[in-house]
């Protein structure tokens, strides 16, 4: 059998008495573009956060490659390489440049030389519209330019598979189209990404499945988006959908 | 204001300026090593060093300088530890300054918000590598206007040298208005002499804090 890029296997995750994720399993393959919706509690960044290994876990298994992720192991480093992660508050180094806040992981973690990694930063930044501003310090930028940024800062690791956790809930409406862009193009060149977000249209568009979860359940599942978007199969889906039309 | 005195003066003045200063950045120097090492140990949590540490902190920032001084100067002896007045002065200021840096750091630390470790952590950082590159370097920077207040602080303080017969300044001016009984120029000697020690460090305390100011406009 093919081996799944990403499989999570029975993943239990409570805080405290707080159970957040039961029981969770899914399997993501290589150019998948599965993007997570569901009201806020339902789970949903915390299922990212435990993917790259941010969180305990209180059972199940989470493989990347078919090898287990997990935060207290030795090879976490390695593991977590394999996950890109970017956050909604975009969270550069305040203290370095943009240049260096890209740079700094693949010199300091993956040993890689100085002068070929700047090679390809300026070319991830040019791509997102961002070499002219290496020099910047990120406080010079606005929200849509740091989280670009974030993006670049994640994918010069050449991770197997991109974490995107409301990436644009922190920004203006003009400055998510910019970033939003920026996604896009990745999916189309091929990357597997896992999405949350609360922009329904950018989710239609970019999605390969769709994951609808409530109380840390998959509530309704679909790998025609299209299709969930206009005619979700299940009621709590309709009325979550219907919460996003005016 | 007799001129000729001030000037007669000038060279005891100098002389104990460059003896405040010798004594006071070297003072400064161990108390900000004792400050960075003392609120590392505190934030990685290291059981019983930190209860030891907190304990230090506490004896130090909450008696007078004055009394740490004697301690030093007058007590040690009787235990068989001699140092010279000057070496007290230094140790003196180091321990004290070393409490309220140790203080300083910590809180800068403390205030790097979490998701800064995480960001850098998802990147596959270990965690030695994300205290080092990500947390001490902004903790630092947002530590300078304290470590600089600090700093004037400890210079300030130099002033009760004077009791453990160092002749730092407080001493020369109170040796020459007890000789010649010039009180005016003396005092006004001190102040000018202490504003020439400390205004500087305030100034440059002042360009270093807007140079470093990242961390406040956000990431």
């Amino acid at each position: 059998m093919k081996q799944s890029l990403l499989e999570i296997k029975h993943l239990n995750k409570a805080y405290g008495e707080n159970i957040i994720l039961k029981s969770f399993n899914l399997k993501v393959e290589k150019g998948d573009v599965v993007v997570v919706i569901g009201p806020s509690g339902c789970g949903k960044s915390t299922l990212l956060r435990c993917i790259n290994a941010l969180e305990d876990i209180q059972g199940g298994e989470i493989l990347i490659g078919g090898e287990p992720i997990s935060r207290n192991a030795k090879n976490i480093s390695t593991m977590r390489q394999k996950v890109g992660m970017v956050f909604q508050s975009y969270d550069l180094f305040p203290h370095k440049t943009i240049l260096d806040n890209v740079l700094l992981a693949p010199i300091k973690v993956q040993k890689r030389k100085r002068n070929e990694v700047e090679k390809e930063a300026l070319e991830l930044l040019g791509k997102v519209g961002l070499a002219d501003r290496k020099n910047d310090y990120p406080r010079q930028l606005s929200g849509g330019q740091k989280q670009r940024v974030a993006i670049v800062r994640a994918l010069i690791m050449h991770p197997d598979i991109l974490l995107l956790d409301e990436i644009t809930a922190a920004l203006d409406p003009e400055m998510v189209r910019e970033v939003l862009e920026v996604v896009i193009s990745l999916a189309k060149s091929g990357s597997t990404m896992m999405i949350v977000t609360h922009e329904m249209a950018f989710a239609k568009a970019i999605a390969t499945r769709v994951l609808f979860l409530e109380n840390g359940e998959i509530v309704e599942e679909s790998k025609e988006p299209k299709a969930f978007f206009e005619s979700p199969q299940t009621e709590r889906a309709k009325k979550f959908l219907k919460s996003f039309e005016y | 204001m007799d001129w000729n005195v001030i000037i007669s003066y000038l060279p005891r003045y100098k002389d104990a300026l460059l003896l405040t200063l010798r004594i006071g950045w070297q003072g400064v120097l161990f108390a900000l090593i004792t400050g960075i090492l003392c609120a590392l140990v505190i934030y990685l949590k290291i059981p019983v060093l930190r209860q030891i540490i907190g304990i230090y902190i506490e004896v130090f920032r909450n008696t007078p300088l004055l009394v740490q001084l004697f301690f030093i100067y007058f007590a040690l002896p009787k235990i068989g530890l001699q140092l010279s007045p000057e070496a007290c002065g230094v140790l003196g200021l180091s321990l004290l300054g070393g409490a309220y840096m140790a203080e300083t750091i910590r809180s800068g630390l403390e205030n790097i918000a979490v998701i800064q470790s995480e960001s850098a952590e998802s990147l596959g950082m270990s965690k030695s590598q994300t205290f080092r590159y990500v947390i001490f370097p902004q903790a630092l920077s947002s530590s300078v206007p304290g470590i600089m207040a600090n700093v004037i602080f400890l210079l300030k303080e130099t002033s009760v040298f004077s009791t453990i017969s160092l002749m730092d300044l407080m001493f020369t001016a109170k040796d020459l208005i007890g000789m010649y009984a010039k009180t005016i120029e003396c005092l006004t000697m001190l102040v000018v002499f202490y504003l020439i020690m400390i205004l500087p460090v305030s100034i440059l305390g002042n360009i270093l804090e807007r140079r470093l100011r990242f961390a406040e406009f956000g990431s």
